[in-house]
């Protein structure tokens, strides 16, 4: 059984008039402790994949499994518990909370698990020193440059011990040097604790941190091939 | 679920970072808790000060006038003719099993002598009785009693205000004053009453027994003519049949055909001033519900500002629902929020009503009387307001597309 197991998903909008196709039948294996990149231009149907994968969307049909139960006919707070069991997210405008100290914002997955306060700061504050970050706490978001401002969300992603990491173009907003250290940051968290990552990128040298690149096209997949190091 | 302490420090650090906006916010609530404790206080001090004269001229009484007079087709007033008697007080009392204590008075003005001072003051006839009536206890001495009442004793009680006046700082009990030149000894002093509701002084009084009033002072037009029977009911459910009784009896005894007016009128005080304090108690409620008004308005600006702020937070929304927030967690969020706002503004308004309160008996005399019920109500009122206003912003709140309110600018 694979971790994700995604079965002729379709998902349609319908915009005024238009209907449009978003995912025309796409099916997937991913296996535990995988780490790929979905790349393909915008308007390709990856976004949509993504929110899909990551329980924030649901398909108009079709089956994904995760961790072999099907939640694609699940309600909103079952989502939302998925999402806070399973699922981190990191994005490209890191998304942190601006009044919210580092700790504060690498515990909110904690907070709506329902856990004690004190092992939540404990828990964050692992998370902050697996991703570097020891010391830092009590500092802001707007105290922090852009790639501690990330590695404080990849931390959060990470504090509810999720087996899914989902980012989506987590470098768009850094320099080269910072998204260098960001990807060696991810690609260690598969690599240690075989976490699987899923990322969306559209430059190459990020999706070659990946081991396998799926493109996507007009709402299919066009090609699913494995990444081969040079 | 989400604790509510975290949820707490979420609002608080919410409402911190637009302090102006809570600020101004809260006012609102300020106001209408402000004013709907200072009305109250307003309605209640007006209440207690009836239920305080209620009380000082004694409960469940009965007063028994003597009838008009009718000569010649012209009626006179109630009391001008003399129909009643020390034999109708007896009466009453044997006969009427509603009644506890019945008391006769007759009662004038003298010149009352102690040593150099002199005062003129209401001098009643009547008998221990009274006491038991009127519900006024003595300070010092005793009644008279029954002996002293039928051989038409020259003893007396005497008031707070007739002791100021002729004795000073002396012990009025044992002593001789001359009332109308007769001479009484003071055999005990009354409790103080205060005013009465129509701003007599009820302490400004002597008590003599009704015979030696009818023999040796005012005189009678017939022997044991009383100018007025007071009357206590046994019980505040008892006034109505102790006035049929008393009707009845009357009627009987002063031998009144069928179709024959009553010549005497059976009074109840206790009712009347009921009445009184029934319409403060609207007026209460009255000034009540248009303060409650205002707080409803701040109500109305909580809400705006709630609706206000869920626009201004989609993307903070999103982002806890991306990391996990069920639909009641971001609910209680805005709804503690909103809750929080109109509690602190209670607290505050608390404070402002009470002292606003006291200012304002200090400034025109009014009392006012701020009680544990009002506060209660108003900050639970506060409390509800800020629920009831909250809750379509959380409501709002919690139905937002994660997606969408991640896309949020």
């Amino acid at each position: 059984m694979a971790l994700i197991e995604v079965r002729d998903i379709n998902k349609r909008y319908s915009v005024g008039d238009v209907e449009i196709n978003a995912l025309n039948g796409v099916s997937l294996d991913i296996e535990k402790g995988e780490f790929i990149a979905v790349m393909g231009p915008s308007g390709s149907g990856k976004s949509t994949f993504m929110n899909i994968l990551g329980c924030l969307d649901r398909p108009t049909s079709g089956r994904y499994l995760l961790e072999g139960s099907d939640v694609a006919g699940l309600g909103r707070d079952e989502l939302a518990a998925i999402r806070n069991r399973k699922l981190g997210f990191v994005f490209q405008g890191f998304n942190l909370l601006p009044r919210a100290s580092a700790l504060e914002n690498v515990e909110l997955p904690l907070v709506y698990n329902g856990l004690p306060a004190k092992e939540r700061g404990e828990r964050a504050a692992e998370a902050l020193k697996t991703v570097g970050l020891g010391g830092r706490e009590k500092h802001r978001p707007n105290q922090m440059s852009g790639g501690q401002q990330q590695r404080v969300a990849i931390a959060r992603a990470l504090v509810n011990n999720a087996s899914i990491i989902l980012a989506d173009e987590p470098t768009g907003n850094l320099d080269t040097l910072t998204s260098a250290g960001i990807m060696e940051l991810v690609a260690r968290l598969n690599m240690e604790s075989n976490i699987t990552v899923i990322l969306v990128t559209h430059e190459s040298d990020i999706a070659a941190y990946s081991k396998r690149i799926i493109r996507f096209l007009d709402g299919r997949i066009l090609s699913d091939a494995g990444v081969v190091t040079t | 679920m989400m604790d509510i302490p975290s949820t707490i420090k979420i609002s608080l650090r919410a409402l911190r970072a637009n302090k102006m906006r809570s600020a101004l916010t809260m006012l609102g609530i300020i106001i209408g808790v402000g004013a709907v404790i200072a009305m109250l206080a307003i309605g209640t001090g007006a209440s207690e000060r009836i239920e305080e004269q209620i009380s000082s001229m004694g409960s469940n009484l009965l007063m028994v006038l003597p009838g008009a007079t009718t000569s010649g087709g012209v009626r006179m007033g109630a009391g001008t003719q003399p129909t009643l008697s020390t034999g109708d007080a007896d009466a009453i009392r044997k006969d009427c099993p509603a009644v506890e204590y019945v008391a006769p008075v007759h009662n004038g003005v003298a010149q009352v002598v102690y040593g150099g001072q002199n005062w003129s003051t209401g001098v009643t006839g009547t008998t221990a009785s009274i006491l038991k009536v009127r519900d006024w206890p003595l300070v010092q001495g005793r009644p008279f009693t029954e002996d002293e009442t039928r051989s038409a004793a020259k003893v007396s009680l005497i008031g707070q205000t007739v002791v100021e006046s002729l004795f000073g700082g002396i012990n009025p009990v044992g002593r001789i004053i001359m009332i109308k030149k007769i001479p009484f000894m003071v055999v005990g002093t009354l409790d103080r009453k205060g005013q009465s509701m129509l701003g007599q002084d009820q302490d400004d009084i002597i008590l003599i027994p009704v015979t030696t009033a009818q023999k040796k002072l005012f005189g009678a037009s017939f022997p044991g003519m009383v100018r007025i029977i007071m009357v206590k009911a046994k019980s505040a459910g008892d006034m109505d049949a102790a006035e049929k009784q008393i009707v009845e009896l009357l009627r009987q005894r002063h031998r009144i055909g069928q179709r024959q007016d009553d010549d005497f009128t059976v009074r109840n005080l206790t009712q009347m001033m009921r009445a009184a304090e029934q319409s403060a108690k609207v007026m209460t409620l009255l000034l009540g519900a248009i303060a409650s008004v205002s707080l409803i308005v701040g109500g109305i600006g909580i809400m705006n500002i709630m609706l206000v702020s869920v626009t201004e937070r989609t993307r903070e929304i999103g982002i806890r629902m991306a990391v996990g927030a069920r639909t009641w967690d971001i609910r209680m969020q805005f709804i503690i929020e909103a809750l929080t706002l109109s509690l602190i503004g209670g607290v505050v308004g608390i404070v402002i009503g009470i002292s606003g309160s006291g200012a304002l008996s200090a400034l025109s005399g009014w009392a006012t009387a701020v009680s544990l019920p009002s506060i209660a109500l108003a900050f639970g009122f506060s409390g509800a307001v800020g629920i009831f206003f909250g809750f379509y912003p959380a409501y709002k709140a919690s139905l937002l597309d994660p997606i969408e309110a991640l896309r949020h600018e």
